[in-house]
């Protein structure tokens, strides 16, 4: 069998959920989501310190930063719990194996084309931003707004891949939908504050004992902090803002490994889920 | 238990020693059964004897503890099997589409799936009674229309195996009869199908063979005709009487004319019902006779034992 006959299957099958998600408009209205909420920040960013308008393209992206990291994997994570479990709990599964289609090829197709409706909302939604502040913006800082939106994407990505584990491992879809919320609590909320309170524990270790040193390894078990960190450090007035630099050596935070490890973390995930929904 | 098919047509279906364990639940249990090309088959057994999971293991979807299938000479894994699958229809119990697609978008969807042409659609959306229905949203399907739309998917490509679990569900009689139809014609033009169904009044006539499923293990297997007799179940007598006639009276006289044979005669509404072994039939005719002649009984109904019967013997 050649591999284009498989490329074939994946691909029906993630038109068909792309195409799903245009003709209810879930990609319209995420979109719609990301724009207003960036033009919001971005505009209304400064309010508190007395003015409105656009400032700088480091203060937008640092106040974007925190939007994304709490509206992304949520939204990843509510667009692919159900994937894999809601088929088999309406009884189409068995069906659409019967087909002449793999289990690996369903599971990619169904990635696939939850990715591509995900990242046309994110592309759409803060690309519709971008073009409003392109007159504002010289050429390089549009670099580093498209090197976020990008980020964005790719961090839409990995929740999205643990949303499809979660979607092969849970046995009903309520269990799917609570493990994915449990998921955005501990990736977006908790790890981080178990990582403060590791520093603050062992507040002497910072800067050179064992704490400190694997500080900045423990924040790459999180995507959600590996897209804080490429992002805070694309920008040298961020990162200052941020005040990360005392804590994260310069060598790890370059934009290739870090959007090596951030591919690791799409990755993972959906080979776990793979080998799992083959057995 | 020799399941080798009755018919002289290429097997399309062997099935060997074939054992599926859940953990320490032994779910099929040494099933060795063979399905001729062209053959309408019935699977029946109680919920849990098993059906399900061989149906499943004819298709590929669940993996075999022990034993061997093949289907189309080609066995139930790997990349052979998927060229097999574009020559397979199934209909799987409960089928739930999807609710955002039209009738006729759900064939196309199913029909490049399979790698066949959907150009045919707007014929099988004729045939199950669809035509008028393809363009509307399936959200807005009905059960039995759901059904139907289920049984297209599965004609999707011509198919030369059809599996079809309970597919008559929700179906309303007129739309039985027209499913039923539709199969002998796929019948006719070679196909071999394999169908489970509850309603067992439904497929007794319906069949060429069929396998009665218990605990894993197929206990019967044969025509409808052949496992009626296996069984020796009684044939039922109904007698109808003329007018004026004391029905108590004339069970205690044939009674006392069919004591030898050790069949009871009992008085229902004022008709008489007895039941008697299949090699006594003619015996009763002629005890009855006399009382026909008599102008004493006005019609004599002779009821084979259903499948229900026969099921009910096999599976207890």
């Amino acid at each position: 069998m050649s591999l284009d006959f498989q490329f074939r299957q994946i691909g029906i099958i993630a038109g068909k959920e792309f195409r799903d998600r245009i003709r209810n408009r879930w990609v319209l209205a995420v979109a719609v989501v990301f724009a207003a909420f960036a033009f919001a920040i971005a505009y209304f960013g400064a309010a508190q310190q007395g003015s409105v308008g656009f400032r700088s393209i480091e203060i937008t992206i640092a106040s974007l930063v925190s939007l994304v990291i709490y509206l992304v994997p949520l939204i990843a994570l509510i667009l692919g719990f159900d994937a894999i479990v809601g088929e088999r709990e309406r009884g189409s599964l068995d069906l659409l194996l019967s087909m002449p289609l793999t289990r690996l090829e369903l599971l990619l197709g169904k990635f696939l084309g939850l990715f591509l409706a995900l990242a046309c909302s994110t592309v759409i939604g803060f690309g519709l931003v971008g073009v409003l502040l392109a007159a504002k913006l010289p050429a390089d800082a549009l670099y580093h707004y498209a090197g976020f939106v990008f980020s964005a994407v790719l961090l839409g990505a990995a929740f999205l891949s643990l949303a499809v584990l979660v979607s092969v491992l849970a046995p009903d879809r309520g269990r799917a939908s609570s493990a994915a919320i449990g998921l955005w609590f501990f990736f977006v909320l908790i790890f981080d504050l178990l990582l403060l309170g590791g520093l603050v524990v062992g507040a002497g270790d910072i800067g050179g004992g064992l704490g400190g040193q694997l500080f900045p390894y423990l924040l790459l078990l999180n995507p959600a902090d590996i897209f804080r960190v490429a992002n805070i450090f694309g920008v040298e007035d961020v990162r200052a803002m941020y005040g990360l630099a005392t804590v994260f050596p310069e060598a790890l935070a370059q934009p290739a490994l870090l959007g090596a490890v951030m591919i690791g973390w799409i990755a993972l995930p959906l080979a776990i889920a793979a080998w799992r929904f083959r057995q | 238990m020799n399941g080798l098919a009755s018919s002289d047509k290429r097997d399309v279906i062997n099935i060997c020693g074939v054992r599926k364990n859940y953990g320490s639940l032994c779910a099929v249990d040494g099933v060795d059964l063979a399905i001729a090309e062209g053959e309408i088959f019935g699977l029946i057994g109680h919920n849990g004897a098993g059906k399900s999971t061989l149906f499943k293991m004819l298709l590929g979807l669940v993996p075999l503890t022990a034993g061997t299938i093949t289907v189309d000479s080609q066995p139930v894994h790997g990349e052979l099997f998927r060229q097999v699958r574009r020559r397979l229809g199934y209909l799987p119990e409960n089928v739930v589409f999807y609710d955002n697609l039209t009738g006729a978008e759900t064939l196309t969807f199913f029909a490049r799936l399979k790698g066949c042409s959907d150009g045919d659609r707007a014929a099988l959306l004729e045939r199950v009674g669809l035509a008028a229905a393809g363009h509307r949203r399936v959200r807005e399907y009905s059960k039995g229309m759901r059904q139907r739309l289920g049984l297209a998917q599965a004609l999707l490509g011509k198919p030369r195996l059809l599996f079809l679990d309970e597919p008559t569900t929700g179906l309303d009689p007129e739309g039985i009869r027209e499913f039923y139809r539709i199969l002998r014609e796929q019948r006719d033009g070679g196909t071999t199908i394999i169908l489970t169904s509850h309603i067992l009044s439904e497929i007794q006539e319906r069949v060429d063979r069929l396998a009665i499923m218990k605990s894993g293990r197929i206990e019967a297997l044969g025509t409808v005709q052949s496992l009626r007799e296996s069984m020796n179940l009684p044939l039922g007598f109904t007698l109808r009487l003329a007018t004026g006639l004391d029905p108590a009276a004339l069970a205690s006289e044939l009674q006392a004319q069919l004591a030898p044979l050790a069949i009871r005669v009992m008085p229902v509404a004022g008709q008489l019902q007895l039941d008697c072994p299949r090699d006594a039939k003619m015996a009763v005719m002629a005890a009855l006779a006399p009382l026909t002649v008599a102008g004493h009984l006005i019609d004599i109904q002779v009821r084979e034992p259903s499948l229900e019967d026969v099921f009910l013997g096999y599976s207890g």
